[in-house]
C-alpha cells in the first residue's frame, strides 16, 4: 500500500526571539517523530531546502513590527491550510510592543545613529490584528509539550487541547504554598493564563505573565489587592507591562496605573 | 570583463534573518554586505525607566538561543553599579547554568546548524537519514546542556530564576547529582564529536585576526576577566566603549562594531580558545592536541571542532561544580540600587556580550546600552568573504553560495541579537 503523503509543515519568523521556534529544535525526544510524521517543508532556521507551498501547517512566530512584514504576513496566510501563531509576540506583540506605548521616532534615534536607515511601523502588533489566525499558542516562551500537543492535535485533525484557566489552579495542582497569601508578593498568577505549570511560584518568586491574560482576568481586583499591600502604582504599572503589555487587559490594567 | 554576483536572500541555519550579497566584478570582489533585515526590537529605548532587577528577565528576550547569557551580562552590570560582588557558590552555581548554556547552544550549532554544511546535506533530519546514530547522540548531548539550564534556570527557553544577586531558589546537591551521570555521559560524546569534526573537510583559509575575549587568571572565562586581545589589548570591561565603537550601515538593522584604531575583530570560540588554551581542563587540552588543533587557530572554519573542545570544558567543568556543590544560605544576596553606572561582559557560546547601564538613586534604568557578539564579528564576516570568494571563482554558483553562507556560519550568528543587527545576498 502507498504510503499517505506526510503533511507539510512551515515555520515563518517575524519580529522576535527565535526561542519559539527554537522550541521545536529543543524537543530532543520527540524531533526525530515529529520529522516522521510531518514533512519540514520550510524552517529556514534548520534547513537550506525550501520546498514550495502551500503548507498544510503553519507556525508564526513573531509580531508585525514593519510595513514589509504587514504584506508578507498575508502571503503567509495565502500559502497556508492551517496558521498557527506561537508566542507571546506573535499573540500579542511581545515585549517589542513596549514602543507602542512611546513615541517610535524617538525610540529609533535612542539605538540608531541615523535613524533614517531604519524602516519600522508606529505598533508592534499580534499576528490576529492582520490575518485570521486558526489558533493561539501562548507563551513566552511556548511551553514545548503544548507544541508538542499543537502538532500532535493537528495531525489527528482535532482541535489542541490547552487550558484557559490561571496559573493558581496549577499552582494549587502542584500544591506549591500561594505566594500572594503568605508573603503578599506581587503575583500575576490569578490574571495569568495556565501552560507553564506555575513554575515561578516554585522557584519562590511571583508570576510574571508569561503565558497573558486568562480567560476573563479581573486585573483591577488584583491590582487593588496588591495597593492595599502598599505597592505603588509605577510598580503595578511595570507588572502588567511586560512581554504581554498589548494584551487588551493587561495593556488597560497597566494604563490604568499611568498617572 | 565579466561580472558576477552571490546572493542569498534569507540565510538559513542561523538564528534570526540575515542575507548575504556578494558582487564580483572582473575576478575580484567589488561589494559584499552582510545584511540584517530582522525587524529593529529598539531594547535599549524601552529599558530606560524600568527598574533594574527587571533588566535579566527583559533582556532574555533579545535571544532565545543564548538567554542565560543576557541574563549573566545583565546581572553582573546591575551588581556592578550597585557596587556589590557575588562569590562562593552563588558565584559557581552562575557558571554552572552557563556551562548547561554553552553545551546546549554548541551541540545545536554543530550538529544541527554546521555539520550539515561539511557534510553535504541540507539539514539534520537529511543527516539523520545517513547518521542516524550520530544525530541521536547530538540530541542527547544537547539535551544535557539543557537539562542543567532547565534545573538551575527553571526552564531552557528565558530560565525565571535567575536574578541580580544570584538565585530565587537553590538547587539541593541531590537534584544535582541528578545530573551526573548524562554529564559524563556528554562528556565522553563531546570527545567523540572532537575527533568526528576533525576530521572533516576544511577549506585552506587563514586570515589574521584580531581576537578578543575575556581572560580570567583562574579559569576558563565565562562571566569575569578582563578584555585581552592578540594586538596587545588588555583593559579592564569598564574600559570597553573606550576601544571599541558601534557604526551604522545603510544595508543593516544591526549596528557594526569596530576597534576604535584598527576596525574588524572577532570574538567567540576561536578567540576565546586562542587566549585561554592554558585554562581548558587537561583532558580538553589533550583531545584539542590530539585532533591537531593548537593555539592560535585561524582557519574560521575549524571553529566547529573548538566548539566541541569547549563542549568538554563545560562538561567537565559542570561535573567539578556540581561535585563541590555546598548550598548557600540564602538563594540571593541583597542589592540596594544606587545612582551610577554597571558594567557587565560575559562570554555567550558565540562571543562577548557587552552591557552598561546607568541606573538612578531609585533603581530606574537611565540608560543602557548593549553589543552582542554577532555585532562583533559582522565587518570580519564580509572581510571573510572578500577573501574568501576570488580564489574561488572556479566553482559553480550552487557550490560558491553553499561555501559562502557556511563562511558566515563559522560565526554561528545569532541575527536576533545583534538586531540592531544583519542579509547575505552575493551579487
Amino acid at each position: 500500500m502507498k504510503k499517505p503523503k506526510k503533511p507539510k509543515l512551515a515555520v515563518w519568523k517575524f519580529s522576535s526571539c527565535d526561542g519559539c521556534q527554537l522550541t521545536l529544535l529543543d524537543c530532543e525526544d520527540e524531533l526525530l517523530a515529529v520529522a516522521e510524521n510531518i514533512e519540514i517543508a520550510n524552517f529556514p532556521e534548520a534547513s537550506r531546502n525550501i520546498v514550495k507551498g502551500p503548507y498544510d501547517l503553519s507556525l508564526v512566530e513573531g509580531s508585525i513590527t514593519t510595513p514589509h512584514d504587514a504584506e508578507r504576513i498575508h502571503d503567509v496566510r495565502r500559502a497556508s491550510k492551517v496558521l498557527i501563531t506561537i508566542g507571546a509576540c506573535a499573540t500579542a506583540g511581545g515585549i517589542q510592543a513596549l514602543r507602542n506605548f512611546k513615541d517610535v521616532r524617538e525610540f529609533t534615534s535612542i539605538v540608531y545613529a541615523t535613524p533614517s536607515y531604519i524602516a519600522t511601523l508606529n505598533k508592534s502588533t499580534a499576528i490576529a490584528d492582520h490575518v485570521f489566525v486558526d489558533f493561539e499558542l501562548r507563551g513566552c516562551p511556548i511551553s514545548k509539550h503544548q507544541l508538542v500537543e499543537v502538532l500532535s492535535a493537528f495531525l489527528n485533525g482535532r482541535k489542541p487541547v490547552t487550558p484557559t484557566y490561571s496559573v493558581c489552579v496549577e499552582c494549587k495542582r502542584r500544591g506549591t504554598v500561594c505566594g500572594l497569601v503568605v508573603t503578599g508578593g506581587p503575583c500575576l498568577g490569578p490574571v495569568t493564563q495556565a501552560g507553564c505549570n506555575a513554575l515561578c511560584p516554585s522557584y519562590h518568586r511571583g508570576c510574571f505573565g508569561c503565558f497573558g491574560p486568562k480567560e476573563t482576568p479581573n486585573t483591577s481586583s488584583l491590582a487593588s489587592y496588591w495597593q492595599t499591600k502598599g505597592v505603588k502604582n509605577p510598580d503595578l504599572l511595570r507588572l502588567f507591562r511586560n512581554f504581554n503589555a498589548y494584551a487588551e487587559p493587561f495593556r488597560k490594567e497597566s494604563e490604568a496605573h499611568e498617572k | 570583463m565579466k561580472s558576477r554576483s552571490i546572493k542569498v536572500d534569507y540565510l538559513a541555519r542561523v538564528e534570526g534573518e540575515g542575507g548575504i550579497r556578494i558582487k564580483i566584478h572582473d575576478k575580484s570582489v567589488s561589494e559584499v554586505e552582510f545584511n540584517i533585515f530582522e525587524p529593529p526590537r529598539f531594547f535599549e529605548a524601552f529599558l530606560r525607566g524600568r527598574h533594574f532587577a527587571e533588566a535579566p528577565d527583559i533582556t532574555a528576550r533579545i535571544c532565545g538561543i543564548c538567554p542565560i547569557a543576557y541574563q549573566m551580562s545583565s546581572i553582573h552590570a546591575m551588581e556592578s553599579a550597585c557596587g556589590v560582588s557575588v562569590t562562593g557558590p552563588l558565584r559557581e552555581l552562575r557558571r554552572l547554568i552557563y556551562c548547561g548554556e554553552w553545551i546546549e547552544s554548541h551541540a545545536l550549532h554543530i550538529y544541527m546548524l554546521h555539520a550539515p554544511d561539511f557534510l553535504g546535506y541540507q539539514d539534520v533530519l537529511q543527516m539523520a537519514v545517513d547518521h542516524g546514530d550520530a544525530v541521536k547522540k547530538a540530541l542527547k548531548l544537547k539535551k544535557s546542556g539543557n537539562d542543567i539550564v532547565n534545573l538551575v534556570g527553571g526552564r531552557e527557553i528565558h530560565p525565571i530564576n535567575v536574578r541580580v544577586g544570584g538565585f530565587y531558589r537553590l538547587p539541593t546537591k541531590q537534584e544535582l547529582q541528578g545530573l551526573v551521570d548524562n554529564l559524563k555521559w556528554s562528556r565522553d560524546a563531546a570527545i567523540e564529536t572532537a575527533k568526528l569534526t576533525a576530521t572533516f573537510t576544511f577549506p585552506e583559509f587563514e586570515r589574521d585576526y584580531e581576537f578578543v575575549s575575556l581572560r580570567h587568571e583562574g579559569e576558563y572565562p565565562f562571566n569575569e576577566g578582563k578584555l585581552v586581545s592578540n594586538r596587545g589589548l588588555d583593559i579592564p570591561i569598564s574600559e570597553y566603549e573606550n576601544h571599541f565603537a558601534e557604526e551604522h550601515v545603510a544595508y543593516s538593522n544591526a549596528l557594526h562594531s569596530v576597534h576604535r584604531v584598527r576596525g574588524a575583530y572577532v570574538v567567540g570560540p576561536l578567540a576565546r580558545f586562542n587566549h585561554n588554551f592554558d585554562k581548558l581542563t587537561p583532558t580538553a587540552q589533550q583531545v584539542a592536541r590530539e585532533v591537531g588543533l593548537n593555539p592560535p587557530v585561524k582557519n574560521p572554519f575549524k571553529s566547529i571542532v573548538v566548539r566541541s573542545v569547549e563542549t568538554i570544558y563545560a562538561c567537565e567543568e559542570a561535573l567539578r561544580i556540581i561535585q563541590d556543590y555546598e548550598p548557600p544560605e540564602k538563594p540571593a544576596i541583597d542589592v540596594q540600587p544606587r545612582p551610577g553606572v554597571g558594567f557587565g561582559c560575559t562570554e555567550a557560546p558565540r562571543g562577548l556580550l557587552y552591557h552598561r547601564y546607568r541606573i538612578s538613586d531609585k533603581g530606574l534604568i537611565v540608560d543602557a546600552k548593549i553589543v552582542p557578539p554577532t555585532s562583533q564579528n559582522q565587518k570580519s564576516m564580509e572581510q571573510d568573504l572578500r577573501e574568501f570568494v576570488p580564489s574561488r571563482l572556479n566553482l559553480s554558483q550552487e557550490q560558491l553560495t553553499w561555501q559562502c553562507e557556511q563562511a558566515i556560519r563559522n560565526y554561528d550568528p545569532c541575527i536576533s541579537c545583534a538586531t540592531h543587527f544583519v542579509r547575505l545576498d552575493i551579487q
